[in-house]
């Protein structure tokens, strides 16, 4: 069966650790880093490996600091 | 890097009219998703090298840092006269201003009034996010019934500093527009929609149809003193049912 | 010799802005200088002028129709809006931000009787405003006060090129008097309108090249210094290239008759009475009043027994020719207020009482 898998991929120096991403993820595959960046904002990161692609984070990102990539695995 | 990151597999990124410039909006500011998806909408139309903006005096006065467009920053309210002016010298061209509710609802309410009138083909973002941001918090016009502000620390009593301004609905009315609608950006699928909406309203400019309207119904977390989730929940919970979601008015047979 | 005709000042001015090859005209009317947009909205076809292809918009306030004129002057067009006093007030706020961004524009006040509502009757009251910046900042534009029907015509073409040169916003201070009155005019051939425009302007993305804003904000104190300083300079080498005045019998006089606009050419009037009653009297009529022609003043001075400043208002470019003369020979003013005009017997009359009959 085929399956639809994602990854994106976060400009985390441009982040600002609103959160709003890791709300609008369907797959809960988002969280908020441990470590800050240069601005002094904890990040996203993509935690789980469940990801679909669906670029709903990067939908609601203020920042545009998402991009998004997906594959259909045969 | 995975295999899945590669060219062929790319579904989003920031569009190319969009500077790299990091925003100045605090953390989870609708400003920034707005930008975001009118910049797409300009890359997507490939009218990057067509169109001209207008800024507002508000937070996002500095929005020509961001938008990779030839833009000119009017003076408090005024975005409308400087848009007239634009589109009537440049009739080839598209034009928008970009004005939040104290810019618009308030001080500018007569140039905009005036420009929809006079059916100016032009489009107007109108960010509503209830509250004045730059000034740091205080009543604006579109500020809620009982909300409080700096300057209505017990809440707004209508009686007396009156009613909350459904610009959207009072400019319906007049003739010279073809379109208003609300949208909002704070979920996935309202992203969607309110990126449409502004595509709809610049090629109902392109055919020359009107005035166009596209309120988004925003957040303001700093002001609001609250996380940008919970600004969210409060402009789905207490905005919207106020300022409602969807098309006030359409041009005929669209 | 350009076309001869016989026009009202108001009418002129609206004229010479088509053949200036002027883009957009932005105005709301107010007496007494309502002529000009009707006579433009005359010449015009669903709001473009039939010969030029012009804009003319009668905007709903002055406030907008300033706003308009930032607005189409930032993406580069050569735009012009009109008033009178009380709507010159309004556009203050504008014309600072015009001034801020740099950006060229012509604006002509054909100004009445103040303060407030005042009076349609024709004043010279707005001269503080008009020179030593009506509105927030530190901000100059350069005025040109006529006292003629021609060179309302003669000083659009002045305007727009001097705006245009400096990047800056230029005024036509006239008053009631020149804005109602009939004359005699030469007009300029019609010019053509530009198809080129400067790379500042913001008028749609060069696809070679980076895009443009136009603002008159910096939120860095450090930054927004070094445009103030800018800006000064600009005006320094305005103040130094472009300053005009005009004499009369400067050779044998001991005495000077000085006003402005039709101010001057009533001192004009009293200077021929009173070289008639046989005082040697000369005249200096300062053409532009920003940049203001001190050094003709200062050095008129030191040859006479004394000037007369005649204006219609209380007293305000006679603080500037004050400061010119720096006390070297005496300065005496006389004024009518509230849209009076002082006729050359009572110029006279002054001129007796404050230097032949030993002061008042």
């Amino acid at each position: 069966m085929a399956k639809v898998v994602g990854e994106v991929v976060i400009d985390t120096e441009r982040c600002k650790g609103c959160e709003l991403c890791i709300a609008a993820c369907p797959s809960k595959c988002l969280s908020l880093s441990n470590s800050i960046n240069v601005h002094g904002f904890q990040y996203t990161v993509q935690s789980g490996d469940n990801c679909t692609g669906c670029a709903s984070c990067a939908l609601v990102c203020p920042d545009a600091v998402i991009t998004v990539y997906r594959k259909v695995n045969k | 890097m995975s295999d899945i990151v590669c060219p062929e597999n790319l579904v989003y990124k920031k569009p190319s009219t969009l500077k790299d410039a990091i925003m100045h909006y605090c953390p989870g500011c609708g400003h920034g998703v707005v930008h975001k998806l009118m910049m797409e909408v300009v890359e997507e139309m490939g009218i990057q090298n067509d169109i001209i903006g207008i800024t507002p005096v508000g937070c996002s006065v500095f929005a020509y840092n961001y938008m990779d467009i030839d833009m000119e920053q009017a003076a408090h309210g005024r975005a409308c006269a400087l848009g007239t002016a634009v589109k009537r010298l440049y009739p080839e061209k598209y034009v928008f201003t970009y004005q939040g509710d104290g810019d618009l609802a308030a001080i500018g309410t007569c140039e905009t009034m005036h420009a929809a009138n006079r059916g100016e083909k032009m489009l107007t973002i109108f960010i509503n996010n209830g509250i004045y941001g730059m000034t740091s918090g205080q009543m604006a016009p579109t500020t809620l019934e009982g909300a409080k502000t700096t300057t209505s620390p017990y809440g707004r009593d209508v009686e007396t500093m009156g009613y909350p301004l459904r610009i959207s609905e009072l400019i319906a009315n007049l003739p010279g527009v073809a379109y208003v609608t609300r949208q909002a950006v704070n979920t996935p699928a309202n992203v969607r929609k309110c990126k449409k909406a502004l595509k709809t309203a610049l090629e109902y400019q392109k055919q020359g149809l009107g005035y166009c309207m596209v309120e988004v119904v925003s957040n303001c977390p700093s002001n609001n003193k609250c996380t940008p989730l919970e600004a969210n929940k409060f402009v789905e919970e207490q905005m919207l049912p106020f300022y409602k979601l969807g098309d006030i008015k359409v041009p005929e047979g669209k | 010799m350009g076309e001869v005709k016989l026009m009202k000042g108001n009418e002129a001015l609206a004229e010479a802005m088509i053949r200036a090859g002027a883009d957009g005209y932005f105005g709301y009317p107010i007496t007494p200088q309502s002529e000009v947009l009707e006579y433009l909205a005359k010449e015009s076809d669903k709001c473009i002028i039939k010969r030029t292809g012009m804009v003319v918009l009668q905007a709903e306030s002055e406030v907008s129709a300033i706003n308009m004129i930032y607005g189409g002057a930032a993406a580069g067009k050569r735009v012009m809006t009109t008033s009178s006093s009380p709507g010159m007030s309004l556009m203050q706020e504008g014309i600072s931000y015009i001034a801020g961004a740099e950006l060229p524009c012509l604006l002509a006040n054909v100004s009445r009787g103040g303060p407030g509502l005042g009076t349609i009757q024709p004043s010279q009251s707005d001269y503080f405003q008009s020179c030593k910046g009506g509105g927030h900042g530190d901000y100059h534009m350069i005025v040109l006060a006529p006292s003629s029907v021609q060179e309302m015509v003669d000083f659009v073409k002045l305007g727009f090129e001097l705006a245009e040169k400096y990047r800056t916003p230029a005024m036509i201070l006239a008053d009631g008097a020149i804005g109602q009155m009939m004359e005699k005019v030469e007009l300029f051939d019609q010019m053509p309108r530009r198809t080129e425009f400067p790379e500042w302007a913001a008028n749609g993305k060069p696809k070679d090249g980076p895009s443009r804003f136009v603002t008159s904000l910096n939120i860095k104190p450090e930054l927004m210094e070094i445009i103030n300083e800018r800006l000064q300079a600009k005006y320094k080498e305005i103040a130094k290239n472009e300053t005009l005045f005009e004499t009369q019998n400067l050779d044998d006089a001991e005495y000077i008759f000085t006003g402005f606009g039709m101010g001057a050419r009533i001192c004009n009037k009293a200077m021929e009475l009173a070289r008639a009653k046989g005082y040697k009297v000369g005249t200096i009529r300062p053409k532009t009043i920003w940049p203001f022609p001190y050094d003709i003043y200062a050095n008129v001075a030191k040859k006479v027994k004394g000037i007369l400043d005649v204006e219609f208002n209380a007293g305000q470019m006679v603080e500037d020719v004050r400061l010119a003369v720096n006390g070297t020979c005496p300065v005496e003013f006389y004024g009518r207020m509230g849209g009076m005009i002082p006729s050359p017997e009572e110029i006279i009359e002054k001129f007796e009482e404050y230097f032949i009959n030993g002061g008042k």
